[in-house]
């Protein structure tokens, strides 16, 4: 078989699996959604992965791309809503729409992590993380400016034409991408940027380039979760897209392990999963009179110990969960996605 | 290795706690019952001698403030409701989630309480954004929602199952301009507006435009975010217009800094607002600098009503403060809700809806609450002077 | 042009207070090499310390000279002790560990802070904005025309408290052996212990300065603004960062200098064209100021040797 197409198998199996997935359980929305939510933090944590795990440096204003994406899905949809492609059925119609802005999204936000990346990756590492934090709070401001993004409010009937597959198959996507980029010569430079930035400048790497090639693709795909994002979510208002949600992938990152995709992906899922789980978990134990307002307390003290998690996985196990050790390093060796040789 | 096994071990609880919500989801979709919840397969929030409702609110977060009036209110109205016997010889239990003020968590909590917990209708939210979400999820799952405070009129558009018991926008911020145009004759306003609240936006738009069509002369607009503290600079370019009085439709965490602040700067223009301002922390955070000044709201603390008065008493008792306006339109929300159920022929949830729909003339804290066609609250507004620390009734004006 | 004067007034005013918070993000930086994040939340705990005290002493003793005192003291002790405590046993376990590592950790104590305060069990205040009491009984100092511009008793003192602050703080940095210690340690931790420097206890105490002089911007803070909440802290913190790099992260005059400007460019910026940009002013600033210089105003972009 030739390589490119047996490249093209997995991408193939995750379509098959994903159509499956998609039929069984596409109708409880509950379900639907969560999975939507967890879906988009796994793009996000994978994303950042790639700059702050992979490269080594300090993005912490993730969710400005993801803004990025989100406004500019959302207002294209918003404005080619009642236009449907002629000869196809609407249902595709409006799938073909939701990719086209989903695409437009990632590209816009592409372009603003490169003229964010392209001045501050020459600058000293924590200046970065300085920046990337401005520049969230800049898309936030300018948001809540425009009559056209809805201002305070927000944008509202956005098409909400994503669904359990779409999200996944950017999240195999994504995922595909972290994997290729790690196991190519691209992802060692990344990595020798990593590891001591000086020394692979003077092996000839290209370090500005690199560190802003990998910021465009990061925000390229923050833009495209934040697209996602906006087509399940009925309304999106810069409340959302805050600081305090770049902080949450920024955790998601460190906590599964930097430079680990497995650990971001599980990172992303537990993390996301964890406040609804511990919501059921009361609601089970108490009945519905003590559990329910220990549930409400249980998300009162959400952050803080948030907080105290995080200080103590620190001082713990500093290098997260998986460290920068993969899935597929422990896979037997004939397992198709098992790396074979150099590790 | 050891890495290893402990990501395996996380990985299998993930896994597990995934596998939990598939579980209760697959029951709640074919049948009707819940996890915690028992009787499945019974009407739509009544099981046994309970009856299930629930709210949405910002318990945590930026809005915190507002979603903990709410609550409490709520909480107790419902416990007055149950002290009383319940409704129809059931008692009414409250499920409430957080949704951290932000609109995907509002939907994500409506969702729960839609499909996971069966409830029968949903309370809440303040801000128009989390109605607007939690809306777009009970409306095509036929579940009434009743959001206390969120004035854009976006909000009952929805849909049919979408009602709310306080003004909107279009009618508070022309109640304002009336007043100062008419009451106060004053011609020169500066509008301060908070850019971060959609109700400050939508009440600042509405009283612009109506002020100016009523010939009066808008001589500066500012803004500012909730939250920030000092807000000299802005005050200062108002300053420089001179104008006559300056509407603040903001929150009352703001406004008491920014009276203070204004009276610091040598600024002696009256200063109004709207429903917003509705609170004791008002008179804590403005001291003397809000004496003299004019806000619109749903009713009068000193109302001598017993119904307001024992409202206010209870909450204080409850809670250690006197209620904001955001408690009051809980409160009122809840017991609208109640009273519905009571009137409904049945539990089912579209008899209920229609039952809601039907609300004339509740004498609820906040004034006597009629729905219109369109779900909103037709009600008179009243114009409130700060005095010596407390307000003071001076006019009502109707829509 | 009373304007003028006016918008000056309180530009200088709230760049002050970025300029004491910037202090304390500049030293320890210098030393450790590690953007505090939760430095702004201990200025936050140092201003409810002094809340609870000034209720502890009552409506009359509050405003005395002595209650003053007391009540800047106990906050700028109370922060001392907060600051050695996570020093001691957040950061300096990872004083080897990879800059990110130390940031999250930072973050989390942040976070831990400030919304740990938002809760109302038992002593914690709960999210709801307090009013600060007036501890400085205001009157009026200076009016200028016709009220056209109002100075107040309270700024002149905010005025001169912060510049006695700062002046300390330049006595302690320049002419004294611990502020030659501390100078050393920014310089190069690894030499300075070599001398014979016991650089443990160096950082220690610059972190405890630090976060004294946070806790004196914050009760200055209040007295300004009047209003305190526990989210206080991330506002301020991130402006008086910005503030830090301004003026070149590390160097300490910078940080008086970046505090002073941002606090003037904020007001003038939105007192003369629109206030709707107001949070992106402070940003906006500083990637103006980045390109131009990129160690900041008085930075050196020093070379990295290896």
């Amino acid at each position: 078989m030739p390589a490119w197409l047996r490249g093209l198998v997995p991408v193939l199996i995750a379509i098959a699996v994903l159509a499956v997935v998609q039929v069984v359980v596409g109708d409880s929305p509950f379900f639907v959604y969560l999975a939507s939510i967890v879906g988009v933090n796994v793009i996000l944590a994978v994303s950042l992965n790639i700059v702050n795990g992979m490269t080594g440096q300090f993005s912490i204003g993730h969710a400005g791309f993801m803004a990025v994406g989100a406004y500019t899905a959302g207002k294209l949809s918003l404005l080619i809503k009642d236009v449907a492609i002629a000869g196809l059925p609407t249902v595709v119609s409006d799938q073909v729409q939701f990719v086209g802005t989903l695409l437009a999204g990632g590209l816009a936000a592409a372009i603003c992590g490169f003229i964010v990346g392209l001045p501050s990756l020459r600058l000293r590492g924590d200046y970065l993380a300085i920046v990337t934090l401005g520049f969230g709070e800049i898309i936030r401001v300018i948001v809540q400016n425009l009559d056209v993004f809805g201002r305070a409010l927000g944008l509202s009937g956005i098409p909400q034409t994503s669904s359990l597959f779409a999200v996944w198959f950017c999240v195999f996507l994504v995922v595909l991408v972290a994997r290729r980029i790690v196991g190519s010569t691209h992802g060692r430079s990344l990595w020798a940027i990593r590891e001591d930035e000086v020394a692979a400048e003077a092996m000839g790497v290209n370090t500005t380039g690199y560190k802003v090639r990998a910021f465009v693709i990061s925000s390229f795909w923050a833009g495209v979760a934040g697209g996602l994002f906006a087509h399940f979510v009925p309304i999106i208002n810069p409340g959302s897209f805050t600081f305090v949600k770049s902080i949450e992938v920024v955790v998601m990152v460190v906590a599964g392990g930097l430079g680990s995709t497995t650990g971001a992906i599980v990172a992303a899922i537990f993390l996301t999963l964890l406040p609804e789980a511990l919501r059921s978990l009361f609601l089970q134990l108490g009945g519905l009179g003590t559990g329910a307002s220990l549930a409400q307390k249980v998300d009162q003290i959400r952050m803080p110990i948030y907080g105290m998690l995080l200080v103590i996985l620190m001082l713990v196990r500093p290098q997260g969960l998986f460290g920068t050790r993969e899935i597929w390093d422990v896979l037997p060796r004939w397992w198709p996605g098992a790396r074979k040789g150099i590790t | 290795m050891r890495s290893s096994s402990l990501a395996a071990v996380l990985t299998s609880c993930a896994l597990a706690l995934v596998g939990c919500e598939k579980k209760e989801s697959a029951p709640s979709s074919a049948s009707g019952g819940t996890a915690a919840a028992p009787a499945p397969g019974g009407t739509p929030g009544v099981s046994g001698d309970t009856i299930l409702l629930g709210e949405v609110g910002s318990l945590t977060g930026s809005e915190a403030t507002f979603g903990i009036s709410t609550r409490n209110a709520i909480e107790l109205a419902i416990n007055e409701v149950n002290a009383a016997g319940g409704v129809k010889g059931k008692k009414i239990e409250v499920r409430v989630y957080d949704n951290q003020s932000k609109p995907e968590e509002a939907a994500n909590a409506a969702n729960r309480l839609i499909n996971q917990d069966n409830v029968l209708l949903i309370l809440g939210e303040v801000a128009s954004t989390n109605s607007i979400a939690m809306a777009t999820k009970a409306q095509p799952a036929k579940v009434p929602m009743i959001s206390n405070a969120s004035t854009n009129p976006k909000v009952t558009q929805i849909g049919d199952y979408i009602f709310r018991v306080c003004f909107i926008d279009p009618f508070q911020g022309y109640v304002m301009a009336k007043f100062a145009h008419d009451n106060l004759k004053i011609n020169k306003v500066a509008v301060l507006r908070d850019l971060g609240s959609d109700y400050s936006q939508g009440l600042a738009d509405v009283f612009e435009r109506k002020f100016t069509e009523m010939g009066g002369k808008i001589v500066a607009g500012e803004t500012y975010t909730k939250g920030s503290t000092d807000f000299r600079s802005q005050l200062t370019a108002i300053k420089r217009a001179a104008p006559d009085a300056i509407y603040i439709p903001g929150y009352y965490n703001d406004i008491g800094l920014i009276a203070r602040q204004a009276r610091e700067l040598g600024i002696t223009a009256k200063l109004m607002g709207g429903d917003g301002w509705d609170s004791e922390k008002l008179f804590e955070l403005g001291g003397s600098a809000v004496e003299g000044s004019y806000f619109s709201n749903h009713y009068s603390p000193d109302d001598p009503s017993p119904r307001v008065q024992k409202f206010i008493a209870s909450y204080k008792k409850a809670y250690g403060s006197v209620p904001d306006s955001l408690a009051a339109l809980g409160y009122d929300a809840a017991m609208v809700a109640v009273d519905a159920i009571k009137r409904a022929p049945s539990f089912d949830r579209a008899a209920i809806r229609d039952a809601i729909a039907q609300t004339k003339n509740y004498h609820g804290v906040t004034g006597s609450i009629t729905l219109d066609d369109k779900r909103n609250a037709t009600k008179s507004a009243v114009v409130l002077e700060v005095e010596k620390g407390k307000t003071k009734y001076v006019d009502t004006i109707a829509p | 042009m009373s304007d003028f004067t006016q918008h000056l007034i309180n530009g200088v005013a709230a760049g002050t207070i970025y300029a004491l918070v910037a202090l304390g993000y500049t030293m320890v930086y210098g030393v450790l090499k590690l953007i505090n994040f939760a430095h702004g939340d201990v200025m936050m705990v140092g201003t409810f310390l002094g809340y609870a005290v000034a209720q502890k002493l009552g409506y009359e003793h509050q405003s005395s000279l002595w209650g003053v005192l007391l009540i800047f003291l106990a906050a700028m002790a109370g922060c001392a002790v907060l600051g050695f405590v996570i020093e001691r046993f957040a950061y300096r376990p990872l004083r080897d560990k990879p800059r990110l590592t130390a940031l999250i950790t930072a973050i989390g104590i942040s976070f831990t802070l400030s919304y740990g305060f938002q809760l109302d069990f038992g002593p914690l205040p709960g999210a709801a904005p307090r009013a600060f009491p007036e501890i400085i009984t205001p009157r009026e100092w200076l009016i200028i025309g016709d009220r056209a511009v109002v100075i107040w008793n309270w700024q002149v003192i905010s005025l001169a408290i912060a510049i006695f602050l700062m002046l300390m703080l330049q006595g302690l940095v320049y002419r004294t052996r611990f502020g030659r210690a501390m100078r050393a340690v920014s310089f190069d931790h690894r030499t300075a212990a070599l001398m014979g420097i016991p650089v443990d206890r160096i950082i220690a105490l610059t972190f405890m300065l630090g976060s004294a002089l946070a806790a004196g911007a914050g009760i200055l803070y209040a007295i300004k603004d009047t209003a305190i909440q526990p989210l206080m802290g991330l506002y301020v913190g991130l402006k008086a960062f910005v503030a830090a790099v301004i003026g070149g992260i590390g160097n300490v005059p910078g940080a008086v200098v970046g505090g002073l400007l941002l606090g003037l460019v904020e007001e003038f910026v939105v007192g003369y064209s629109s206030s709707s940009w107001r949070d992106a002013v402070a940003f906006g600033f500083l990637i103006v100021v980045l390109l131009v210089r990129p160690g900041g105003l008085f930075g050196r972009v020093a070379a990295e040797k290896v």
